[in-house]
């Protein structure tokens, strides 16, 4: 070879093991780091599509109303808890300690970030409200379709 | 009437930017001189119309005129002026307007700054630049018209712009990214004129350059804005979120970065020529990426507008016959270009392809993680998210070996270095930045945790490396002083950029590394006490806005019993929308930032508040400007400004520069 095509040889070789690393690596990292979403029903029976159920101790995320008169708050800290609801049977209580959205409410969709701690409940170290009137995250939207009349309730109640 | 007559403009410009594709294009075939001559006419012409309207969309802003449906959903006549100004790129309609007529002053500072450039590849680049803008205006014309009216039913007053937005970080944040998004436009038209003419020289580069020098500055001040603005506004004191929508303007960044690199070794070397070409194409196409993503409401993000499908399958139908076309010009074209100039492993050639290696690397990681949550959803797998944990994890990995041979890199000769003669500075910046890093972290780190210390090394490795190579270059033939007077804009631009990083790189390791973060319960009258701050709630006020309402908290802090600020931390309820709000208070500072926002108040009467304590977070946005600055002293180089020498010698130079390397 001469060293010309050599140094070409080395380039491209080392391209490729860079790449490959790289891609390696993300994939590594990304097996360990997907969330995956559940609506409070599936966390209870499986997932719609697969059928599997999340283990606890599984980090994941979870979209749901907020079940009106759940919200329970411990008087001496931030400590509180809440039961998330669908349109179909399933109920799950979310436990998260620190301070909720401007716009969490009774009635409202939420989608809440953290590990199961049991069958039925989840430890959350984040939970994020919509944003604007108009906007709830499709998830969530799809979880609550068909809810309209729990929602008006909700709002009588105000 | 006036809205009309800035609809009417709109199409007038839409037709105009049809011409400019089209006639300078034909002229070029043919010969045709007129035809050639009127790429700049039409550009010019062309941007008259679309600045007139955009000025009537926001004069009508300023007289409130809710006559306009953007308007009425997306202002208030009781909001200030200045935010009923930046309300015009608050939504979908207007920031597509401010989109198209941001390219069309692009395009008429092409038009009017390349005087010396040969007159056919000024044509070519307007055409191309004709042809996006073509694009854009139907889209707004067809699918999002700002100037839709709502007669004859109008309302009295409008539905108020989201709070989110109404904050001087929106007035300028916008404008300064869609410059830096749209800017790469020129750098692509650059390419495609040049894969056109099948000529890529090193004159090429050299015209590119400055432009994307340009975009690249804009997108980096804007993307930091963002970020400070994220830090400030949304309540919760974080910088970055790995959100899509900061991914789709971090991916472009990264190309262009890659670009600006590349761009100098084209053009000083001769080399690496078709790979700049790809690049330059891949910054635009990833900014165009990001305007899909954004605006079709494929993605769940803060900036999410409410989605159309009509306005996702437009632009991705745009998305596919740009890049498509765009890659398949390249593929034909490409094999053409010859790279002339040779070098050795060990050159700084290579350090600048391994710079580029990992930075297509970590966009490969920014794309991997914004687009899989979309095609796992497409595929029926069901919803899933990428926490940030991927991210933080994989930029700790990439940012080890980017920074180590950022720092070496630039003491590499060109063509061929000896490894021989590196040894001694190596070793001397070795042993000066782990002394600097020891000494930072004792004073400034209350604990050692491992990535602090990597962190804070890499940093100071890079600094140590700029200061070095910036005294041996101005020792290499002069006194110091004297060399360092005779330095190039061009040498302390890169001096400067690569400062830029180390400061982010420290900022980031001590703010993550050692920041405190309180969600706590206070009444009022409580106090709390940390790293030698003592906070006191004094007292809660009513707040009176103009358009909304709200209470404010008041606390005074105090260090060793000494008293050094009074925060108010701000709740307001926007009484339109009704939506709340949480305006932080903040105590900035360039080694500490202190951070409260008020949270919900809880049936006792007390309130939930998060108090924290920041440390070094300054130094990321400070980074950002600093490499701004740098690039804007690169694009003040001499070489770039001389009007006299025409293009004809910047060839011939070239040429000659590249026999000679040969």
């Amino acid at each position: 070879m001469n060293p010309r095509r050599k140094k070409r040889l080395l380039i491209t070789s080392s391209l490729i093991a860079g790449l490959s690393l790289a891609i390696g690596l993300t994939l590594y990292a990304l097996q360990q780091n997907i969330d995956l979403f559940y609506t409070p029903n599936e966390i209870l029976n499986g997932k719609n599509e697969t059928g599997a159920k999340p283990e606890i101790g599984q980090r994941l995320r979870i979209g749901g109303m907020v079940l009106n008169g759940s919200v329970q708050r411990d008087p001496e800290s931030l400590k509180v808890s809440f039961d998330l609801i669908d349109n179909k049977a399933g109920q799950v209580t979310v436990y998260f300690d620190g301070i909720l959205p401007d716009l969490f409410r009774e009635g409202q969709g939420i989608v809440a970030q953290g590990v199961l701690k049991s069958t039925n409940s989840v430890d959350a170290f984040e939970v994020l409200a919509k944003h604007d009137e108009e906007y709830m995250p499709p998830e969530v939207a799809d979880a609550l379709k068909g809810m309209e009349h729990l929602k008006t309730e909700s709002e009588l109640a105000k | 009437m006036l809205p009309e007559i800035g609809q009417f403009t709109l199409i007038l410009a839409c037709v105009l930017s049809f011409l400019q594709m089209v006639y300078p294009l034909y002229g070029v075939q043919t010969g045709h001189q007129g035809a050639i001559r009127s790429a700049r006419i039409l550009t010019i012409l062309q941007f008259v119309a679309v600045a007139f309207s955009f000025a009537i969309l926001a004069y009508s802003f300023l007289i409130n005129d809710f006559t306009i449906g953007y308007i009425a959903t997306n202002s208030n006549s009781a909001m200030p002026w200045y935010f009923r100004l930046s309300a015009v790129w608050g939504a979908h309609e207007g920031s597509l307007l401010l989109w198209v007529f941001l390219l069309s002053g692009w395009s008429i500072a092409v038009a009017l700054m390349s005087k010396r450039l040969p007159i056919e590849s000024v044509a070519r680049v307007l055409a191309v630049l004709g042809l996006l803008s073509f694009g854009f205006y139907l889209f707004v014309i067809l699918t999002s018209n700002p100037f839709d009216r709502t007669l004859p039913y109008f309302p009295i007053d409008g539905r108020d712009l989201n709070p989110l937005l109404q904050d001087f970080g929106l007035v300028i944040h916008p404008p300064m990214l869609y410059m830096g998004y749209v800017g790469f436009s020129v750098a692509f038209a650059f390419a495609i004129a040049a894969l056109l003419e099948g000529r890529l020289d090193s004159a090429w580069a050299k015209w590119s350059r400055p432009w994307t020098m340009a975009a690249w500055v804009f997108l980096t001040v804007g993307i930091a804005l963002g970020s400070w603005w994220a830090y400030y506004e949304l309540g919760w004191g974080g910088w970055w979120f790995w959100d899509p929508v900061e991914n789709a303007s971090f991916m472009p960044w990264l190309a262009g970065t890659a670009l600006i690199h590349s761009l100098a070794v084209s053009e000083k070397r001769g080399v690496f020529k078709s790979w700049t070409v790809l690049l330059a194409l891949s910054a635009f196409s990833l900014s165009l990426l990001g305007t899909f993503l954004v605006r079709s409401g494929v993605l769940v993000s803060v900036h999410a507008f409410a989605s159309d499908p009509t306005r996702g399958l437009f632009i991705l139908g745009f998305l596919v016959l740009v890049i498509g076309g765009s890659l398949l010009l390249y593929a034909i074209q490409a094999s053409k270009v010859k790279s002339r100039g040779r070098y050795e492993l060990a050159s700084r050639e290579s350090m600048l392809l391994i710079n580029n290696i990992l930075l297509i690397a970590a966009l490969i990681v920014v794309l991997l993680g914004t687009l899989l949550p979309l095609v796992h959803k497409e595929i029926g797998l069901g919803s899933i998210s990428i926490g940030e944990p991927f991210f933080n994890r994989m930029f700790t990995i990439l940012i080890v070996p980017f920074a180590l041979f950022l720092g070496v890199g630039s003491l590499f000769r060109w063509k061929r270095q000896q490894l021989n003669d590196l040894k001694k500075p190596l070793s001397l910046i070795l042993i000066l930045s782990v002394l600097s890093t020891v000494a930072f972290l004792f004073i400034f780190a209350p604990f050692l945790t491992w990535l602090a210390v990597l962190g804070t090394f890499l940093g100071f490795w890079i600094i140590v490396a700029v200061v070095y190579e910036i005294y041996l270059r101005s020792t290499h033939r002069h006194a110091f002083s004297k060399g360092l007077m005779k330095l190039g804009n061009s040498h302390w631009a890169m001096s400067l950029g690569h400062l830029g990083l180390a400061v982010i790189i420290i900022g980031i390791t001590m703010t993550q590394n050692f920041s405190i973060e309180k969600d706590v319960k206070l009444a009022v009258g409580d106090h709390i006490t940390f790293e030698h701050y003592d906070f006191h709630f004094d007292q809660v006020d009513a707040l009176n806005g103009p358009n909304y309402t709200g209470t404010v908290g008041i606390f005074t802090v105090k260090q060793d019993q000494k008293q050094i600020a009074v925060m108010k931390a701000e709740k307001r309820l926007y009484t339109v929308q009704r939506m709340p709000m949480t305006e932080a208070a903040i105590d900035a500072g360039i080694t500490r930032d202190l951070y409260i926002a008020m949270g919900e108040q809880l049936p006792d009467g007390a309130w939930a508040v998060r108090i924290y304590y920041k440390p070094f977070i300054r130094w990321i946005w400070l980074g950002p400007l600093i490499m701004a600055f740098g690039g804007i002293l690169m694009m003040c180089d001499r070489r770039y400004r001389s009007k006299k020498e025409n293009a004809d010698q910047d060839t011939i130079t070239a040429d000659k520069e590249g026999t000679q390397n040969a």
